[in-house]
Order: structure tokens, then sequence, then C-alpha cells
């Protein structure tokens, strides 16, 4: 059996970016995830993998430099936190629009501006709904523990490449800064330029052969008809998207009357929540989204029949909120419960809000 | 068997480092755990915690406002902690430095003189240690053997050879342990 190991979430993000056969890394620190980029400065893993591992001038250039790497049919990653997203979106709208795969790790905390360093998730719209201009999407995993930092790695760069779409790994500070039990996978090795080659020789830039015709890696279309060929290809690829990679968690919600809709670290403390509401004879479950794009739009209609009412529980103003409303759409009552500035809600606030909110 | 504790003190006493022994050593006895700690704009001097949870099962919230432990080393994490222990649940403190000793009657409270004796051992550095054992002689939730594995999961190899000062600080903090208050 593999070993089991004592890691912080940042920590595992590095690792398992070494494992999984990534070619390359570029960052530029920030808290809460700067373990991120010193788990790879210690690790050296150019000397192991030959993986590069780069701290950028800025987040502008780190981003740019994934494009790069992404143009070339490489692994290519980078992670930040909040402000530091925010510096890369134009990067990551041109990545979308050029139908490069990369996976950018987001390990948000609190805002706008600078914000603070206190964990958080304020940045749902940002990384759901676009964040950078035009109509596209990312494709938003939401780990909830140490262990998923890692899964969702391999995951995301799996679903990057399945769809040539930038897929993003959306943390908190709780779950980049904590230490859990983690299973790392085995390594495998970096892809070879000749499986680079078969994986995406029908695209990437690996060099003009004679008996092919340029690539170009463009997000560039001056002829609106075009344009729009291609948005609707995009939109295509969304639908694909949505109908195939719907992923997540339901935790008590057979005999429920009320659910919580909580992601990431929320999600957590919300499992700690049902617990105790529990003893005292409130029956609640929680439906956890593990893919935010796509939303478990489904999944969460389908409980309509069954329940009172949903409650999501978010460290923001209420921004996944607005998912879980048009999942509804109307026929139960829908509220939302949230802290922000960093400030971690308590399981027992979280039951508090639940019986104010539905008269319990 | 869930085991909520929060250690709580100023940065450089070992508090984050005393949470890792801990958790790894839960690992040792193949139980689930997790490690939270604060992570403000702290500073050596400054105040730090952690939260500890060791379970026979999957650890729902990380993060807690409840705890059956807190071990305590310095006034402010009284001030802050002290109410946030479960009735009937467990506080252990080192009386150094502490002005406002705990006046709760319906929990456990225990002394442990951490900082007078490692300075008596003439190696401060052992004090997170001695403290450690003052724990876990109330609640032995890990026996020895699974904390010395632990030890050598968290320490880096070239420092193996302080693990038997190690011990022998858990054994000092086990010897000492001062009973206040027992329900």
């Amino acid at each position: 059996m593999a070993e089991v190991k004592l890691m912080k979430g940042n920590e595992v993000i590095a690792e398992t970016a070494i494992r999984c056969g990534c070619d390359g890394y570029f960052g530029y620190p920030i808290t809460p995830q700067s373990e991120v980029m010193e788990t790879l400065m210690l690790r050296k893993p150019w000397e192991e993998t030959g993986m590069v591992v780069v701290q950028a001038e800025s987040e502008v250039a780190a981003i740019n430099m994934v494009y790069g790497g992404a143009s070339c049919g490489k692994k290519v990653m980078t992670s930040s936190s909040s402000p530091g997203i925010s510096l890369k979106q134009e990067g990551i709208t041109y990545l979308a629009g050029a139908e490069l795969p990369c996976l950018v790790v987001d390990v948000m905390r609190g805002g706008p501006g600078l914000g603070t360093i206190q964990p958080s998730q304020s940045d749902y719209f940002q990384a759901t709904k676009g964040g950078g201009h035009g109509d596209y999407h990312l494709i938003v995993l939401a780990p909830a523990s140490v262990q998923e930092m890692s899964d969702f790695v391999a995951l995301g760069f799996e679903l990057a490449f399945k769809y040539r779409n930038p897929a993003m790994v959306l943390a908190d500070g709780v779950i980049g800064q904590m230490m859990e039990k983690v299973v790392l996978p085995d390594y495998t090795p970096r892809w070879t330029e000749e499986e680079i080659e078969k994986i995406s020789g029908s695209w990437a830039l690996t060099g003009k052969k004679k008996n092919r015709e340029h690539h170009v890696i463009t997000s560039l279309e001056l002829e609106a008809h075009r344009q729009e060929v291609f948005n609707e290809k995009l939109q295509r690829k969304y639908r694909e998207i949505e109908a195939n990679e719907v992923r997540y968690e339901a935790i008590n919600c057979e005999d429920a009357d009320y659910i919580f809709v909580a992601y990431g670290s929320c999600a957590r403390i919300c499992q700690k929540s049902i617990q105790l509401a529990r003893q005292e004879g409130i029956k609640v479950g929680l439906l956890r989204p593990i893919t935010l794009y796509p939303f478990p739009t489904q999944p969460i209609s389908d409980l309509c029949s069954k329940v009172k009412g949903f409650m999501s529980v978010e460290m923001s103003a209420g921004q996944m909120v607005e998912d879980v409303r048009l999942a509804v759409n109307g026929r139960v009552k829908v509220d939302f419960y949230g802290r922000m500035g960093g400030v971690v809600p308590t399981p027992e606030e979280i039951v508090d809000a639940l019986k104010n909110k539905f008269s319990i | 068997m869930t085991e909520e504790i929060i250690i709580a003190g100023f940065g450089g006493q070992g508090v984050l480092s005393m949470g890792k022994i801990l958790a790894y050593s839960g690992i040792m006895q193949d139980q689930e755990v997790s490690w939270m700690p604060s992570y403000g704009p702290e500073m050596r001097g400054g105040t730090a915690n952690v939260t500890v949870i060791i379970s026979d099962e999957r650890i729902s919230s990380p993060v807690l406002n409840a705890f059956d432990s807190a071990i305590v080393l310095n006034q402010q994490s009284m001030d802050k902690f002290e109410p946030l222990v479960k009735p009937g649940g467990t506080l252990i403190y080192d009386p150094n430095g502490i002005t406002h000793h705990p006046t709760r009657k319906d929990i456990n409270i225990y002394q442990i003189e951490g900082t007078r004796l490692a300075a008596e051992g003439g190696n401060p550095k052992i004090f997170n240690m001695i403290i450690l054992g003052g724990f876990l002689k109330v609640k032995p939730i890990i026996n020895l053997d699974n904390l010395e594995k632990g030890l050598k999961k968290s320490l880096p190899v070239r420092h193996h050879n302080l693990i038997p000062m190690n011990i022998e600080a858990v054994q000092t903090g086990m010897d000492q342990l001062i009973t206040v208050q027992k329900l």
C-alpha cells in the first residue's frame, strides 16, 4: 500500500504536480499559497523528472509562460491566490480563447483588492463566470480535503487535455494551510516528444513537418462571422462538459428536510453542523459541488421535490447561492449564510443561521 | 474516539510542531487526523495556535469553536480559549506568565510548569514536549511507541539523535503534571 503522509494542501499541490508528469510550473509567491513554489524549489524536480520551475517576475509573466508551454502541448501550470489570479485573468482568457490546456490553482483569500491573507471563497464568480472577458468557461474543481488537493491536480490536467480547456483548482486558505493524511499518486513519467505528438499533434506547436500545415495558436479572429463560428464551437464544448463532467457529493441527503449547499472548507464545516443539527432532531444534508463549473444543477433540482429548503453556505457575500437559486427555480426556499473578510464560520453559527432563516 | 484539541501560545514556543507530532502519532495509530494552524501575519513572540483533531472516523470540520482539550501557553490564549472548552472538557496550562488563572467550574484543569522545567533541564527547546507529556498523562490518546514513531516522521533525519531527549521530556511532563481541578 502507498505510504500515508501528513502534508499541507499547498505542499500536496506541488508534490502531485511532480508525480503526475507536469512539465512546467510558473508562479509568483503570495500568501496563502506560497508553499506551492517553496515545495517545488526544495524538491528540485528539474533534477529528477526534468520539470521546469520558474519564479517569474510577476503573475502576468507567469501566466504567459503557461501560455507558451501549453502552446507546445506541454503539461504546464501556475498557482496563486486571489489578487494574483486577478492579474492572470488576461492570460487565462487568452488560453481559453486559444483552446489551450493548462492548470491554474487559486488558493483564495479575502478581497476585494489586496484584502486579507485569511481564507475566503469570494472568487466564485471570477472562477466560474469568466473572470477575464469573452464568453468562456474554465473547468473548476473545488477540493475539500488535502487528499482532493492531490487528486484534483491529476484530474485537472486530465480534463484540461480532454477538452483543450484551462482547468482551475479553486481552494481556499483553509485547505491550502491545513495538514491531513494524504496518499500521493505513483509517478507518471513526463510525456515524451512522441507522446505529445500523439496526444496534441493535431494542434500543438511541435515543429512543422513537411507533411502538415502550420499550426497557429491564437485567440484573434478579425472576421466577425468566423469568430462567431468559433464561439459556437466553444459553446458546444461547454455543453459537452456540462453533460459529462458534473461531479458532486451528497451527504445525509436521503432523509433530509433541509440541504446545505457548500464547497471546499465550508463543506467540511457544514458536515460538523449536520452532526450538531441532527442531535437536535433537525434533518439536514449536504450537497457538495465538486465541480463548480459545470455546476451540479440537476442533482439540486432533483432534491427539490423532497426537501423544504436549501441554504448555501459560503465564505462570501453570496455568490454560489445564485446558481443554487437557478437550479431550484423558485420551487422551494433558497437562503444563504456567509462570512466575509477572512472570517471562517463556526459549525454552531451555521446551525443557528439555518434555524433563524427557516424558522425551525 | 474523537479528540478535538486546541494548542495555543506564543510563536516560537513550538505550538505548531507539537501539533504536528500529535497528528503524525495519530497516523501511526491508523487514525484520521487534521492540523489547522492560525496563519495570520504572525511572527516570533506573536500568538500562534493550531487545531488538531484525532479521530477513528472521517473528520468533518477542521475549524472548530468548541474543544475537548485546550493546551494554553500564554495569557492571551487563556482569555481566548478557556471559554471554548466543552463542559466536562480539559484545560492544561503553563502558569508561567499567567496572571488570570482559569475560573470555570465545569471543566478539568491541570498545570504543567513547562517553562520552569525546561529551564531547569537546561534546554528550553524541550518545553513543548514537556507540555505534550502533561497532556498525554491526562489524555492517553497516543501511546509512547507511536509517539516515538510520530517524532521520527515529523523530525528531519539529522535530528533523530534528539528523539531520546524528547521522549525523556515527555516523561518529565507526565511525572510533573499538577491537578488543579478534577470533576
